[in-house]
């Protein structure tokens, strides 16, 4: 759900379009740190598949479905820096080909997916990746919590710029509230969907978890055959 | 093959020659976004907002016209606005301020003007933006964004985001596709032990093609940027023509402010 033209007023537009600007710069040269010169290929693939798999319906019983949003998926699997370029690209994507989120209100959905999200997902993730012991385990609660906090988070942040630069007049303690609840809702599928997602990754290629490059061990070498040298080899 | 190459990015292109299709993609791109920055400026609790909010909207339909856009093409457009008709429509029961009884309900007057506005400045902006991509290819969008000096780096990230999210997307399809012919019917949470895996072999095939995609690049000379074509100058008439619309609006918003 993105945030549609004429929702917040012009100052927190631009103030957010300046917040998501720079947010772009800067992971623009993150991303380098994390993908040297194959950024362009693998961002866009990565953010190309964070927009198919959106199109996925996950059950989540009652006969209701939903789907992922990936701000915290994308990050664990690829970097912080490459997940705000693939989340941004998929934002921007969306507002212009598909008319889905404002293009006055880009900046704002950037803000709120591209940076919230993933660096709050992340910073949960790692804050618990750093304090519990290094095992498969571990990697998964840390994406559980970072996805679970993610969604209800960039809900909040709305709330607040709702608060600063809303065009309704409700009362904020109402809004923050459902729109929290609901979120910790949807926040508890995007959880359990990272993590079905995170633990398949980690069985078949684990090489490519970004968030998980610390559970990597050299392979241990196949011990050579030992051979003694034939008299005449010399010859 | 029937629907030709176009997943869900191509389908959302209308081909045709019209006046709106020819014009340059950063031209248009610059109308829109002026377009919807004058509908988000009108204020909406000033009397005359209505009688400008319906001229903006001839404004769009116009254009659409021109562009020889069908009803069901922009009615397509719009339902991607209708979880924010929900929100929209909940605005009157919510909302503080005095309260006005409307067939037996007690609605916030405040909520009402507001959930009206937003409606209509979502449907406008909407509206204008899906006339920018029924008849601006992706590629086209891309060349403007770039004229409109988006960085190089993220213009290339888009670009390879455009050429394979229909490859992406089929692949997608036709994972559901195998695994519905073998009887699979996503009904509850369980289900996350087969989407899961699917989800995730998807991203292992997408990172992996673009890993395979880098190779090749680099194997034909790739340094770092794209070689593109010099961009065409645009001629002031055209610059003229599509600054049309929000410069119509924005008469529109200021007509309403001097007599309103």
């Amino acid at each position: 759900m993105h945030v549609p033209d004429g929702f917040l007023d012009a100052p927190t537009s631009v103030a957010t379009g300046l917040v998501a600007a720079g947010t772009v710069a800067v992971a623009l040269r993150g991303a380098r740190r994390e993908l040297d010169e194959r950024t362009a290929p693998l961002a866009g693939l990565t953010a190309a598949f964070v927009f198919a798999v959106q199109m996925m319906n996950f059950p989540v019983g009652a006969g209701t479905s939903g789907h992922l949003i990936g701000g915290a998926l994308t990050a664990i699997l690829v970097g912080p820096w490459t997940a705000v370029l693939c989340m941004t690209v998929v934002l921007v994507v969306q507002a212009v080909l598909f008319a889905d989120g404002g293009l006055t209100a880009l900046g704002t959905n950037v803000t709120l997916m591209g940076l919230v999200a993933v660096v709050l997902g992340y910073g949960v993730f790692r804050l618990l990746v750093r304090l519990l012991p290094p095992t498969r385990t571990a990697v998964l609660a840390g994406a559980a919590a970072g996805a679970l906090i993610s969604v209800p988070a960039s809900a909040l942040a709305f709330v607040g710029l709702f608060a600063v630069g809303g065009v309704a007049d409700v009362s904020l303690g109402a809004v923050a509230a459902t729109m929290g609840g609901i979120h910790l809702f949807i926040g508890a599928g995007e959880a359990a969907i990272t993590v079905a997602v995170l633990g398949a990754v980690l069985t078949v290629r684990p090489d490519l978890v970004h968030g998980a490059a610390h559970l990597r061990r050299p392979t241990d070498l196949a011990p050579r055959p030992q051979v003694a040298p034939a008299a005449g080899a010399a010859r | 093959m029937g629907r030709g190459h176009g997943g869900a990015l191509g389908a959302v292109y209308v081909p045709g020659s019209s006046v709106v299709h020819r014009l340059a993609p950063h031209v248009k791109l610059v109308a829109v976004v002026a377009f919807a920055l004058v509908v988000v400026a009108t204020p909406v609790h000033a009397g005359w907002a209505w009688a400008a909010y319906a001229a903006f909207g001839v404004l769009v339909l116009a254009v659409a016209a021109v562009a020889g856009l069908t009803a069901g093409r922009l009615a397509r457009g719009l339902a991607v606005e209708l979880p924010f008709v929900v929100f929209a429509l909940l605005l009157p029961f919510v909302s503080r301020g005095p309260r006005v009884e409307v067939a037996g309900l007690s609605l916030s007057e405040s909520g009402l003007t507001a959930g009206g506005g937003l409606l209509a400045k979502a449907t406008l902006s909407v509206l204008a933006a899906t006339v920018l991509a029924a008849t601006t290819e992706a590629r086209e969008l891309l060349r403007g964004l770039e004229r409109l000096r988006l960085p190089a780096a993220l213009v290339q990230i888009l670009s390879f985001m455009i050429r394979y999210a229909d490859v992406v997307s089929g692949e997608l399809r036709r994972m559901r596709v195998a695994r519905e012919s073998r009887g699979f019917r996503a009904r509850h949470l369980g289900a996350l032990r087969v989407l899961g895996p699917a989800a995730a072999s998807l991203f292992v095939r997408s990172y992996e093609r673009g890993e395979r995609v880098h190779l090749a690049m680099l194997s034909r000379g790739y340094t770092g940027r794209l070689a593109a074509a010099p961009a065409a100058a645009v001629r002031p008439g055209s610059w003229a023509l599509g600054l049309s619309l929000p410069l119509a609006a924005a008469a529109v918003l200021g007509t309403g402010m001097l007599v309103g």
